[in-house]
């Protein structure tokens, strides 16, 4: 497929799904409602409309973080939600939850994304000490590592009996959005939208250091922007819908595979496919034991592995 | 000009290049000969900022390359190096355009493409374009580097071995581009080479490395002798005349 019908089709596709988004639901909405019934309007408004809007920023901003991440770490097999960026979000919001509670949302974003950045940079210290003929110890090392981390929040949150607030950040689902619950997620779309930007920069690092200082980069800033690029989408995302596996890993791996690694044009068809993904998924959770759901995270959980164990397979020596 | 002043660097507690000092003659072609491990690449990769020396400096047109703003320094200076890392899905043109980046700096003009044609060009690459470069020989890939070398246009050009993976006519594509670099477009060409006959043919001037000292310098009539060569790498050659160049033969 050409990279231009590639980004037509996704996005009808969309369209199609957003569109299905804001009909589907417990209390059906005919369009002719909107027009007469201010009941029917105002769930639209109030519930609908903020749930699809989260869920496609979620989308879109979470697969543009884990394209983002796959460079940093020079490898395709890792996201934020399996490398630590995630699990440090959500340590930083317990921690901060402890020190000093009843803080304000913002407060707590900032000290997610704190977090997050502190646990990303140190898995990215790590990982660049792994031997690059072995591209596999790059995951595995994310996912002990994040796993040692989920488990600190986890334990910290037992003992301060927090579980279930913990659980509504690990376990991502969209439900729960209504107005004023998302607007956050405007800002991590932005963050990946300013990715866009430095698309040619980004690229030039995906080469390696010696090819982007050979092409006058500033390899280290470059890094940096990426580093907070992907902390503040997971920290986000992670505070107003909850951690959401495989979307940063996925797609980017498919959009790569189809259209290669040249951000100018990657970047835009792995944020709608991300959309596309995550928005489809949310939609399939709400209809298949309709009128109860099934949470987001838990389809991916699913659909997610399936297409990484396909991945796995078809593309075992590309991983680098 | 390029010029060394009391370069050193060390790494793992060993010390790869010991006080050296040389300078490049400009406009010219100079070929790096040396046994492996003698540190040609330590030495250029320190020539591209890719390596922060121990002590000394070095010097491009009189500005410290490790003390110049590194996006200036990119469109004076451009490496291949010896080893790439994975390229990734980048078609040949994108990889190729990317040395352009210097100069237009994310919005490339008419002048840039028509940089990039006339590299994919010169390097026989037009054909492959469009390919993913992860789907490229090791050859053809070699290639795809030096183009994306000559696209970046830049005064002095550094090749790490760039003869590696090439059948002999890609061979000639290559040293016809390098020749092409110094005689016609006026640029400093310094490329490390193992094929002394390669030297012998396309380099003015040969600069020998040994132990990372210096080991020789001088025109390649008179660097590329038995005496100097048969005392750098411990092994003796017969050197002929052909053409009136030198002629390497491992007696
Ligand atoms: N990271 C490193 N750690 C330890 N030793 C190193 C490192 N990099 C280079 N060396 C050593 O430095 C010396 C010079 O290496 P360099 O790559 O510059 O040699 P070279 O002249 O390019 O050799 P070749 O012809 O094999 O490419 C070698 O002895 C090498 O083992
Ligand atoms: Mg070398």
């Amino acid at each position: 497929m050409t990279p231009r019908a590639t980004f037509a089709s996704l996005c009808c596709l969309l369209a199609l799904l957003s569109v299905a988004s804001l009909l589907v639901g417990a209390q059906g909405i005919a369009p002719t409602d909107l027009l007469f019934d201010p009941q029917a309007r105002h769930l639209f408004l109030a519930g609908r409309l903020p749930r699809t809007l989260a869920v496609i920023l979620t989308g879109a901003s979470l697969a543009v973080a884990g394209l983002i991440m796959q460079i940093l770490a020079r490898n395709r097999f890792v996201e934020p939600a399996t490398a630590g960026t995630a699990q440090s979000a959500a340590l930083g919001i317990v921690v901060l939850t402890l020190a000093a509670p009843g803080l304000p949302m913002i407060a707590q974003m900032a000290g997610a994304t704190l977090a997050a950045l502190t646990g990303t940079a140190v898995f990215l210290v790590m990982v660049s000490r792994l031997p690059v003929q072995q591209p596999m110890l790059v995951p595995l090392t994310g996912l002990v590592y994040g796993g040692v981390i989920g488990a600190a929040v986890t334990f910290l949150a037992y003992e301060n009996d927090l579980l279930q607030f913990v659980d509504t950040w690990i376990n991502g689902e969209f439900s729960a959005i209504v107005r004023g619950r998302y607007e956050m997620l405007w800002i991590a779309g932005l963050a990946a939208a300013l990715a866009y930007l430095a698309a040619d920069q980004l690229t030039i690092v995906g080469l390696g250091r010696d090819a982007a200082v050979n092409l006058g980069l500033g390899y280290r800033q470059v890094m940096a922007l990426g580093l907070l690029a992907v902390s503040v989408v997971t920290a986000i995302t992670v505070v107003t819908v909850g951690m959401i596996p495989f979307v940063g890993l996925v797609v980017p791996n498919i959009v790569s595979r189809l259209q290669g690694d040249n951000l100018r044009q990657a970047l835009p068809r792995v944020a709608l496919a991300g959309a596309v993904l995550v928005l489809g998924c949310d939609l399939l959770g709400r209809l298949l034991r309709y009128p109860h759901e099934i949470p987001v995270g838990t389809v991916l959980g699913v659909i997610g592995a399936g297409v990484f164990l396909w991945l796995l397979n078809v593309r075992p020596r590309h991983a680098g | 000009m390029i010029s060394v002043q009391n370069l050193s660097y060390v790494t793992a507690g060993k010390r790869i290049l010991d006080d050296l000092s040389l300078d490049i003659a400009p406009g010219q072609v100079t070929a790096l000969i040396g046994p492996n491990g003698a540190g040609k690449s330590t030495l250029l990769a320190l020539m591209a900022r890719l390596l922060r020396p121990d002590n000394g400096r070095i010097t491009l047109d009189g500005l410290d390359v490790h003390r110049t703003a590194t996006a200036d320094i990119a469109k004076r200076l451009a490496i291949l190096r010896q080893e790439q890392a994975p390229l990734g899905r980048l078609t040949v043109r994108d990889l190729v355009a990317f040395g352009r980046f210097p100069h237009h700096r994310g919005r490339p003009t008419a002048e840039d493409h028509l940089k990039i044609d006339t590299a994919l060009d010169q390097l026989a690459l037009s054909d492959l374009a469009g390919r993913f470069v992860d789907t490229l020989s090791g050859g053809q890939k070699q290639r795809v580097l030096i183009a994306m070398v000559l696209c970046q246009n830049t005064d002095v050009v550094l090749l790490d071995e760039p003869l590696n993976n090439l059948d002999p006519a890609q061979v000639r594509v290559v040293m016809d581009a390098v020749d092409h670099m110094a005689r016609d477009l006026g640029k400093t060409v310094i490329v490390v080479l193992h094929d002394l006959n390669h030297a012998a043919r396309h380099a003015t001037r040969v600069i020998a490395l040994k132990h990372g000292r210096l080991f020789a310098e001088g025109p390649a009539g008179s660097v590329l002798a038995e005496t100097p060569l048969s005392q750098l790498y411990e092994t003796a050659f017969d050197v002929l005349t052909h053409n009136a160049r030198p002629m390497v033969v491992a007696r």
